[in-house]
């Protein structure tokens, strides 16, 4: 009989299921990989086998070379990967497709978060609860600092900003996959029903997630309308473009950003953002500490992000916790 | 409070001058006194609450956060207002907020030890914005650029009155100013501030560029580089005002106390020295007042080291009498008798220069930068004292620009309608020979002297030849040569390159010349006259 918990690793670039030989969201190309959800620093191409939900697949395809074999899974779904292992996968509420992923083997539960938030998401299938042995959770907003407003509060500021200067546009820097669809889909919830303008680079994500059922409502191309059509309407383009060259061609825009970092007013100056909106796919300090008291671990697990903080609130409340250090995991907003 | 909160996100967030001023010029109209006056008096930093310091809500905090997640959150934060304000466990209503006037009130009867107790009861009545907002009204330093001056634009543009008469009057009133409020925004009568020591708008000159005068006409002084400030002494109280009528008295204490009549005069603020103007006559270099300048108090050896004086230009009033419609020749006349009532050791005369024709005079100013004067001063003699800039008055004649040719080494983002395009440029000079391994020091920032059309030119050369990026700042490859021109060049402790210049702007774009021959630092050092 092996140590418990001997089954599973945590190497700089991805948690290693020994067992199975398959790995997290590796940060390297590997044989086996079981991958959360479509954003960069967690899905990468060129696996041998690719084990992820049928949407987060979808996604990858968009981005990378998942041609070699993909395995798609549905929420709820156990499949049982090198003989010994089960892997569930759970929805996480972070973005279309994305899931927590729980695994079990010789009667130990570990699961593994990925990223997620506890919100509602007219984008994506809310988080579920999954009692385990080990909890790997995020921590991107893991210091008390971090307290995200209801989302309705950030669109109200988002509509009178547009209600206020009929003769501007709206330039709303949201990353391309998750956050610029809930934007929109949120708009679209609180009756705004104008037709919203995207910046190229959104396209095609904003495409696959109608495709999935996300109403979306009408988009528009930047680049097929003249500077006058956009007068008075929302623009949503990646942050990297908000204040590029390529904004130049919209009519007097007032740079707005949704991201969970506009909460610290130093990081919203710093991008030269106007109108910030604290909006983020990310658990806030108090949705990490409620669920690490609700899923009730034997042990957390604490990875890219602030992991001090969480780690500190965790020895406080005597809970055993370590902070794992993963390279390469960014803030997807930065 | 709420409305004074969002008025300050706003501006927090808000680059463009135009875009504060009609912040502010909407907070001014759609808020009741005496809040308005309260937040003005709070923008322009004139509210002092002894009993709340930074430690008070350091403090605060200790007893209601643990210390290690207090420490890692102000760390992240780098502001202590707004670390409180985000982790006080008030969470996020703000059902009955107080009003500003409420805070103020509160705030000013506090005393430390009621402090501890009282403070509290305020930030559980606020939101996250809110308790910023009153943290930073509390503790003053808002550090939100807004400047006394802009806080009286947006005023005079809320109410549509004239700036030179806010100003008149402003400086005369105490918050929450409803005097003030009362003439412009009610239409009553202009407030009474005849026995107020308060600002009056300087009178300003133009370039002379190629203008050439009769000298017949025109008197010509020293422009002497210090900064131009207004005593004023009204019935026993004193005040300084800088150019921009910001109140600078608490800074130069020994002034006040040497100004033995009422007056309202006006003059360059300098330090006693010899680097301009030699020996007789002289004063310390610019570099010298600055150690002064921007204190709230005064050391004994900041007063030894750095004396200050004013050398008068002119008279405005004396005991009473208004000698504003007179002509300069006469208010000269007047000055020059006043003159020998002023102590010696805190006042003298700005000296005429006698020239004999214009020609002669051009001679002249080719010596200022000898002697490190900024230039000369032509002044109508026949001209009363009128506020502002009015044309064919007065004249400002500034020695030429030195010239340096510097190397682009840095580029950041510019603000507002430049936010796309790399418009402030960080240049360097070379620390030896540049054939023989000199490296680039930086010796200066400019974001003005181009053209539009160069200015896309420069931004599309800076993304192209982008080496290294932090934030907003892009570091590139040393391809291209600046003129630079400037007034002059001071040492610095501050700078790696030991120098400091002052007022760099961009004077020609070098396209075609090698980076090499760029100028080096030993040849920007020896125009230091420090």
């Amino acid at each position: 009989m092996s140590a418990p918990f001997s089954w599973i690793r945590s190497e700089p670039w991805g948690v290693h299921v020994v067992p199975a030989d398959c790995w997290v969201d590796p940060g390297r190309a590997v044989e086996r990989a079981l991958v959360t959800h479509g954003h960069a620093d967690h899905a990468r191409g060129g696996h041998g086998e690719t084990i992820a939900t049928s949407e987060t697949l979808a996604i990858m395809e968009l981005r990378y070379d998942t041609r070699a074999g993909t395995t798609p899974v549905q929420y709820g779904e156990t499949i049982k990967i090198g003989g010994s292992v089960d892997a569930t996968f759970v929805p996480a509420g972070h973005v279309l497709g994305s899931a927590q992923i729980l695994l079990e083997h010789a009667g130990e539960r570990v699961v593994i978060t990925g990223d997620y938030k506890r919100r509602p998401d007219p984008t994506c299938t809310p988080f579920e609860v999954i009692p385990c042995d080990i909890f790997i959770t995020e921590a991107t907003f893991g210091l008390p600092v971090f307290t995200h407003p209801p989302i309705e509060e950030e669109i109200g500021k988002l509509s009178r900003a547009l209600s206020d200067h009929p003769d501007r546009c709206v330039l709303v820097g949201a990353y391309a996959l998750g956050k610029a669809q809930r934007v929109i889909a949120e708009l679209r919830a609180a009756g705004h029903g104008d037709p919203i303008y995207l910046h190229g680079a959104m396209e095609k994500m904003c495409q696959l997630y109608q495709d999935h059922g996300v109403d979306l409502g009408e988009l528009r191309l930047v680049g097929d309308h003249d500077k006058q059509d956009m007068r008075g309407s929302i623009v949503v383009c990646p942050p990297s473009a908000l204040n590029d060259r390529w904004s130049r061609r919209l009519p007097d825009p007032i740079t707005a950003m949704a991201s969970g970092w506009m909460r610290v007013r130093q990081r919203a100056r710093q991008r030269g953002v106007e109108l910030p909106l604290v909006i983020s796919d990310h658990a806030d300090w108090n949705e990490l500490t409620a669920t690490i008291d609700e899923v009730d671990p034997v042990e957390t697990w604490i990875t890219h992000g602030r992991e001090e903080a969480l780690l500190r609130w965790c020895e406080l409340g005597q809970r055993r916790a370590r902070a794992l250090a993963l390279v390469g995991r960014e803030d997807e907003d930065e | 409070m709420k409305a004074f909160a969002a008025l300050l996100d706003a501006l927090v967030y808000t680059t463009s001058r135009n875009r504060k001023l009609s912040l502010l010029a909407d907070y001014l109209r759609d808020t009741s006194d005496p809040d308005r006056g309260w937040a003005m008096a709070a923008l322009t930093g004139e509210l002092d609450f002894p009993a709340v310091k930074s430690s008070t809500i350091r403090n605060l905090m200790k007893d209601r956060v643990d210390p290690v997640l207090w420490s890692l959150s102000r760390d992240f934060v780098g502001d202590t207002a707004e670390t409180a304000s985000l982790l006080w466990p008030g969470g996020n209503s703000d059902v009955h907020p107080p009003s500003v006037a409420e805070v103020v009130e509160l705030l000013a009867n506090l005393t430390r030890a009621s402090a501890p107790a009282e403070l509290p009861k305020l930030l559980d009545q606020l939101n996250p914005n809110g308790r910023f907002a009153l943290i930073k009204l509390a503790t003053g330093g808002m550090r939100i650029g807004v400047s006394a001056r802009l806080a009286k634009t947006a005023f005079a543009q809320a109410f549509d009155v004239a700036v030179e008469e806010v100003e008149e009057y402003w400086h005369a009133l105490d918050a929450p100013y409803p005097e003030l409020f009362a003439w412009a925004a009610e239409g009553g009568d202009p407030p009474d501030v005849s026995n107020r020591p308060r600002f009056r708008p300087f009178m300003l000159a133009h370039p002379l560029e190629d203008t050439v005068v009769d000298l017949t006409d025109f008197a010509v002084e020293w422009k002497w580089d210090g900064i131009r400030v207004q005593l004023v002494r009204v019935a026993g109280q004193t005040r300084l005002y800088s150019r921009s009528g910001d109140d600078i008295s608490a800074t130069f204490p020994e002034l006040l106390d040497a100004m033995p009549l009422d007056a309202v005069l006006d003059g360059e603020l300098l330090v006693r020295g010899s680097q301009q103007g030699g020996e007789i006559g002289g004063a310390a270099s610019f570099n010298a007042l600055q150690q002064r300048l921007g204190r709230k108090t005064v050391s004994k050896k900041m007063l030894a080291e750095f004396p200050a004086f004013v050398r008068l230009y002119d008279a405005l009033i004396v005991e009473g009498e208004d000698l504003r419609e007179w002509a300069w020749s006469k208010r000269r006349t007047a000055l020059e008798k006043l003159i020998a009532r002023l102590p010696e050791s805190h006042f003298d005369l700005s000296s005429l220069v006698e020239a004999r024709n214009f020609e002669h005079l051009a001679a002249i100013r080719e010596g200022t930068r000898e002697d490190a004067i900024e230039g000369l001063m032509l002044k109508r003699r026949d001209s009363a004292y009128i506020a502002g800039r009015k044309v064919g008055l007065w004249y400002k004649w500034k020695r030429d620009p030195l010239l340096v040719d510097c190397v682009l080494m840095y580029a950041q983002r510019g603000s507002g309608k430049r936010s796309s395009f790399y418009s402030d440029y960080t240049f360097g000079c070379w620390d030896g020979d540049p054939d023989q391994g000199a490296e680039l020091l930086p010796v200066g920032k400019a974001y003005s002297g181009f053209t539009d059309a160069e200015l896309k030119k420069l931004d599309r050369l800076v993304r192209q030849t982008t080496l290294n990026r932090f934030g907003p700042v892009r570091e590139v490859e040393r391809t291209l040569v600046f003129e630079v021109a400037f007034d002059s060049v001071h040492s610095s402790k501050r700078h790696k390159s030991g120098l400091a210049m002052r007022f760099p702007r961009i004077h020609r774009i070098r396209w075609d010349k090698p980076v090499h021959e760029a100028d080096r630092i030993e040849n920007l050092r020896s125009l230091i006259r420090d």
